[in-house]
């Protein structure tokens, strides 16, 4: 700790020396990268529980792969997309109200529950850490390839964020004109829905199913605070998600007793708080100021 | 693995009456229905409530902040119960006080997200701090019948009683604000006070629940009797008296279920309640296209 503050350029070299560290920017990097960018457009279209219960979907998915004796990615990538398109083809039919999607994903993290004591009773190779790894994450504990792999498909992720977010915007600040003016809007929602399945299973193997939603809101709901323009509101929200990352897994290597999925959601959380105070502290008016509505706030110039 | 060995030497000997005997031979498992059966009734009085007012992820909140509450009571060697409930109860007060800010739904909901995945984050940091017992987790998220002491079943009772005989008394009022508010205000019931003391009850159910199902799986017998019971009928009282049998039977059959395998409570309490809302659910639908087909049959001579 002292000697990064003392001595920054030589505190980060030794930092990045240790290889597991290096593994663990790699991957987090991409992970950032893809949550910042689609946390950014899920809170904007009010769909960050969507994304909550996707994260558990993940918990699910990894679990089960790991019982049946395959590669955790292929169930937590695999289970994540399909609920994620699942929920997108039937939630075109009819909106389902919160009482049936608590019921469905109680019960998903149930068999989740299954899952797990089946791989650690019966599995030989099976350990009793799979559980709190895959809900808490164990970033550290990436080898090189799959650092490497984590990175390759964040940046897809992004990338993929990027192409579809013209008309992805469009369709998600007004629909029905984005529809008349041949938007697919559809087709746009469920393919981000996918992203967003994407993005939430990325970050379960860094942060972990429970926590992959604070990578998700916390960065894009600061940067939505702070600007108001969407490409730069993008644009930022994945700089602080990036900054959250980096920060918070600095921070687990200066303090060795903090875990990194702590760290990095701390990290998180205190950009958004800094982001819903600092216009607060800056312009401290008697008058409720709250009360005002969205449109006036978007055009008065300093907000 | 307890319970595996528990699965191992309990078997089922295919003897309803032996099986219930045994059932109660060891004095963890009358605990254990001990405090099923004062959590089942709690939740299913105070969770009819939660679901009439529609606050059903509000329950969950609450019941995820008692997370840390209980890992931290261990890190600092006091009894998980009391940090469950000592965090539930400051939560459902910070929600209740705290003034409803921020920028509409996507904003609210990011904030929710933000501060649900930083008390996980927290409870994970108390329990890595714990000399690093990771097993304990999956006790604290997903409940755990092994282990719970006569201290605990009183704990339980305590609050429980407390909590229902509050309940009872502005009983009739609070259903009255629940349905109609405005009404409700302007015929002299205080309604936000009423709102902020059900939020207390609120977290007092979600704590106790928490104790048998762990805090990620409250959804089953807080929001799934109640909901399962409003399906079937009307009738205040009577959809409540449902409500509490439900509770107890999905509440008995998973501790049973538990007992007599070597997979978790959490999954057979989840999968029971999901079962009996599906089958209700899949029956009242049925049932509502008998009658509409019958009524058009009955209007068709008319026509």
């Amino acid at each position: 700790m002292i000697a990064l503050l003392l001595n920054p350029a030589a505190g980060l070299a030794q930092m990045l020396g240790h290889p597991f560290i290096r593994d663990g920017f790699i991957a987090g990097t991409g992970v950032a990268l893809a949550c910042g960018l689609v946390g950014y457009f899920a809170v904007l279209r009010g769909q960050v529980f969507t994304g909550d219960a996707l994260s558990h979907a993940a918990f699910t998915g990894a679990l089960a792969a790991l019982a049946l004796g395959l590669d955790a990615r292929l169930g937590l990538f695999g289970v994540t997309v399909a609920v994620a398109l699942g929920m997108g083809l039937l939630g075109a039919r009819g909106r389902a109200d919160d009482v049936v999607i608590g019921n469905v994903f109680a019960w998903v993290l149930g068999l989740g529950v299954l899952f797990l004591a089946i791989y650690t009773t019966q599995r030989s190779s099976g350990n009793g850490a799979a559980g709190p790894a895959v809900l808490f994450g164990s970033i550290f504990g990436l080898s090189a390839a799959s650092a490497r792999l984590a990175l390759l498909i964040g940046l897809a992720t992004a990338i993929a964020l990027l192409v579809l977010a013209r008309p992805l915007l469009f369709a998600s600040v007004d629909e029905a004109v984005a529809a008349a003016q041949g938007v697919p809007v559809r087709g746009v929602g469920l393919l981000f829905l996918a992203l967003i399945g994407l993005a939430a299973a990325e970050g379960a193997q860094v942060v972990g199913a429970l926590l992959v939603l604070g990578l998700l809101s916390a960065p894009a709901a600061a940067a939505q605070r702070l600007v108001d323009r969407p490409y730069v509101g993008l644009a930022l929200s994945a700089a602080l998600a990036l900054l959250a990352m980096w920060g918070g897994l600095t921070l687990s290597y200066a303090v060795p007793r903090l875990p990194p999925s702590f760290a990095i959601i701390a990290t998180a959380t205190a950009i958004y708080a800094v982001a819903a105070l600092l216009p607060m502290l800056r312009r401290l008016r008697p008058s409720g100021r709250r009360e005002r509505p969205a449109a006036a706030r978007a055009v008065t110039p300093s907000a | 693995m307890p319970l595996a060995d528990a699965g191992e030497l309990m078997v089922n000997s295919m003897n309803l009456a032996s099986d219930l005997q045994g059932l109660f031979a060891y004095h963890f498992m009358v605990n254990a229905f001990r405090a099923g059966t004062i959590v089942a009734i709690a939740a299913a009085v105070i969770g009819w409530f939660m679901v009439i007012r529609q606050e059903t992820f509000v329950g969950h909140s609450l019941a995820l902040v008692g997370f840390p509450g209980a890992a931290g009571a261990v890190l600092i060697g006091a009894s998980a119960t009391l940090g469950l409930f000592a965090f539930c109860v400051a939560a459902a007060l910070a929600i209740g006080l705290l003034p409803r800010g921020g920028r509409g739904f996507g904003e609210e909901s990011a904030v929710v997200g933000t501060v649900q995945a930083l008390a996980l984050a927290c409870g994970f940091l108390f329990v890595s701090l714990y000399h690093g017992l990771l097993i304990g987790v999956n006790a604290l998220l997903f409940g755990s019948f092994l282990g719970v002491t006569d201290e605990q079943v009183l704990t339980l009772l305590l609050f429980g009683v407390v909590a229902l005989a509050v309940l009872s008394a502005v009983g009739r009022p609070l259903l009255f604000a629940s349905l109609d508010g405005d009404v409700a205000a302007a015929n002299g019931v205080p309604v936000r006070r009423l709102s902020l003391l059900f939020l207390v009850l609120l977290g007092v159910a979600a704590a106790e629940v928490s104790q048998i199902t762990g805090t990620l799986l409250v959804f089953a017998l807080l929001v799934v009797p109640p909901a399962t019971a409003q399906q079937l009928t009307p009738h205040p009282l009577k959809s409540m008296a449902l409500a509490v049998a439900l509770g107890l039977a999905i509440t008995w059959a998973g501790l049973a279920a538990a007992y007599y395998s070597p997979y978790p409570v959490g999954f057979f309490i989840t999968s029971f309640a999901f079962a009996a809302y599906l089958v209700v659910r899949l029956a009242r639908g049925s049932a509502w296209r008998i009658a509409a087909r019958r009524w058009q049959r009955a209007a068709e001579p008319a026509a």
